[in-house]
């Protein structure tokens, strides 16, 4: 995973709520067995018309927002289905951070999972930012996640929560499995006590 | 100690290890795995040189992407096909216990679990799916996880996690005529709303709840999802422990009884705290449906369609408009009498043999109406084998629905079962977003009943008016 630390980039208003990752990334694109090449669909809906062409209208068809980097939405970004193909096609489009005032919980669990930082700010903070996002090729912000805080481009700094161990792993770019299997032996001790407690917890075995 | 609440007790029951900042090692004892979530995470096992610790806690089923056609044809959309295959690879590799597309017990992961009783009370049980909420109902802790975190369980059995709030929805009273666990649902996210569980794990209690069979308390728990929440769950009781009673991965003899033991002691304790409390009175709920396309645009189908004109919010006001040009309604029109153009039974919110039986009440002796295609897809092989063996395939046959494979189908349009642009459905399944079951596609939330009455009278009607 590509390490998170400080980021200064275009920033896309997307002004709704409950976007859900049906629509980030619709069921018929989640046939691959990769993580990438998903960043053409991203909100296929949106982006192109019926008949295939580019919607015209729509802020990531527009300069310089195609190279948007960070994402400012409404309430309830990411809820629905739990598919990890939502960040995988944001990430592969290019976006490393989203910014809303509320997440679903399974979407803000995937962004991390995948160096995308998901920054909870309050709906009249995120309307600012958004003010921001539509300011042509100044349409920048920094994220600076050591000292978490969001930068304006007034150069007003806005702090943000983040908890401790998500924060190492995004610094570091690390694997969480790799973290947790340094807890091997509790997770033994868990299982023998287990095994005595539950001795009628079936396993599953197949003919 | 302190008063517990039922997931506050599971929860305790599973830590392994909380970490300095509060995050927790959480043991996970089933882990349900299908083909569309899968792949990249048995790859990552592969690329980093790691077994998968638990095979014999895990099960595979394919479900997602499978036809609902005749099985005896290869699967033709190709990227379906590899899809499947490659599940099939991986099982093998890894020695997951799999049911494949042609076992007798393959069906949609939320049905599979309960049914054979490896989905069982107590338990922590993921998927890569968010619906994993539906197992909740046998007063587990069920819920989805993203791909990287199926990797995760695969490697480790854990989970990391914090502790989600606690919320209580209690229904009360007795529900009146027409109305199933699935009204109920669509009232409770219309009260709290799709961010409304946001956090929480939302228990659903009251005698309206208790009153449920299995299925019914499935349906509700599934939904737990569509209102927001990490996951639903219902306290385990007599109903709960007959219907997991001799299912074939059951503990059985003596285990059975320890088993049941332990599981009467999985409920709220009396004073136990909650963050949230919501209270219904069932008797309040009528047959409800969607008319947008977020789940908590739910109406009672008396009801008239809202007017974007009376929101005062701009952005609200804004998406109303949207939803109703989107789904071709007019403000203040009666929902009732919308004509649809197909009719889908079936997915894991609504697919068991309880929900077919009350389709299958409506549809009897009557016709499904001319122009409505009207499809019913069991939740499983077992599902549809009881169906047939109690008679209600030729009721519906006789009545003009199709009699289908098990899957998720038109739920989510992986499959080529799918709506085609502008075309109105009346749904059992559990979102109606914009695209869900095919590019332009309308869906309206609602009961078995309710669709089996949409289709036999070609519009949305009061379920009522035919019983």
């Amino acid at each position: 995973m590509e390490k998170f630390v400080t980021l200064s980039a275009i920033a896309a208003a997307l002004p709704e709520a409950n976007i859900d990752t049906d629509k980030i990334i619709p069921a018929r694109f989640l046939k691959t067995t990769q993580r990438t090449g998903l960043g053409k669909h991203a909100f296929d809906a949106m982006r192109y018309l019926p008949d295939g062409t580019e919607n015209p209208d729509f802020v990531l068809n527009r300069q310089p927002w195609r190279k948007a980097e960070i994402l400012v939405t409404y309430d309830n970004l990411g809820c629905g289905s739990s598919r990890e193909h939502a960040p995988w096609a944001l990430l592969d489009f290019g976006i490393r951070c989203v910014i809303a005032p509320s997440f679903a919980d399974i979407f803000f669990n995937n962004c991390f999972k995948n160096g995308i930082l998901p920054i909870r700010l309050p709906r009249e903070i995120c309307d600012e930012l958004m003010g921001d996002a539509q300011m042509g090729s100044n349409a920048r912000l920094t994220v600076d996640l050591p000292r978490q805080v969001v930068i304006r481009p007034n150069g007003e700094e806005v702090p943000f929560e983040i908890d401790a161990f998500r924060k190492h792993l995004l610094l570091e770019g690390l694997d969480d499995i790799g973290q947790t299997l340094h807890h091997e032996g509790s997770i033994a001790t868990y299982e023998q006590r287990q095994d005595q407690a539950k001795s009628w917890l079936p396993t599953i075995h197949f003919d | 100690m302190a008063a517990r609440t039922l997931f506050d007790k599971i929860w305790d029951d599973h830590v392994v290890e909380t970490l300095p900042d509060g995050t927790s090692i959480l043991y996970i004892d089933r882990h349900l795995v299908h083909e569309v979530t899968s792949p990249q995470a048995f790859e990552g096992l592969r690329l980093a040189g790691r077994k998968l610790r638990h095979p014999e806690r895990t099960v595979a089923v394919v479900d997602h992407n499978v036809p609902t056609s005749d099985r005896s044809q290869p699967i033709e959309e190709e990227d379906s096909r590899n899809q499947i295959e490659t599940l099939e690879r991986n099982v093998k590799e890894f020695g997951v216990p799999y049911f494949p597309l042609l076992s007798a017990n393959q069906g949609i992961v939320h049905v599979v679990g309960p049914e054979q009783g490896i989905s069982l009370p107590g338990m922590t049980i993921v998927c890569g799916d968010s619906h994993t909420s539906t197992h909740g109902a046998l007063g587990s802790l069920a819920f989805g996880i993203g791909t990287s975190e199926v990797e995760h369980v695969m490697a480790t059995q854990t989970i990391l996690q914090r502790p989600a709030k606690n919320m209580r929805v209690n229904v009360e009273g007795t529900p009146g005529a027409g109305v199933s666990a699935k009204d109920i649902m669509l009232a409770i996210i219309g009260h709290i709303g799709t961010a409304g569980g946001t956090g929480h794990v939302i228990e659903f209690a009251g005698s309206a709840i208790r009153g449920l069979d299995m299925a019914g308390r499935m349906t509700i728990c599934n939904m737990a999802i569509e209102a927001g929440a990490r996951a639903g769950l219902v306290a385990p009781d007599e109903t709960t422990f007959e219907y997991v009673r001799n299912r074939p991965f059951a503990p059985k003899g003596e285990a059975f009884e320890q088993a049941v033991a332990y599981w009467k002691t999985l409920s709220s304790d009396e004073g136990a705290h909650f963050d949230r409390e919501v209270t219904l009175r069932a008797e309040d709920i009528g047959p409800t449906l969607t008319w947008g396309t977020s789940p908590e645009t739910v109406l009672a189908i008396t009801d008239t369609v809202p007017d974007p004109a009376q929101i005062e919010d701009e952005a609200v006001k804004t998406q109303m408009q949207r939803m109703l040009d989107y789904m071709g309604l007019q403000a203040g029109q009666k929902i009732a009498g919308t004509p649809v153009d197909v009719v889908f039974i079936g997915s894991c919110t609504n697919s068991r043999i309880e929900d077919l039986r009350m389709a299958a009440q409506i549809a009897a002796g009557r016709k499904v109406a001319p122009g409505v295609r009207a499809m019913i897809v069991p939740g499983s092989g077992n599902v549809k084998r009881q169906a047939e063996e109690e008679g209600l395939d030729r009721i519906f046959l006789d009545a003009g629905f199709e009699w289908r494979e098990a899957g998720c189908s038109m739920c989510l349009g992986m499959n080529p079962d799918r709506l085609t642009p502008g075309q109105r459905c009346a749904s059992t399944s559990n979102r109606n977003f914009e695209g869900r079951q095919g590019p332009g596609g309308r869906t309206h939330l609602l009961s078995p009943a309710m669709a089996a009455a949409a289709a036999v009278t070609g519009c949305l009607t009061d379920v009522r008016e035919l019983a």
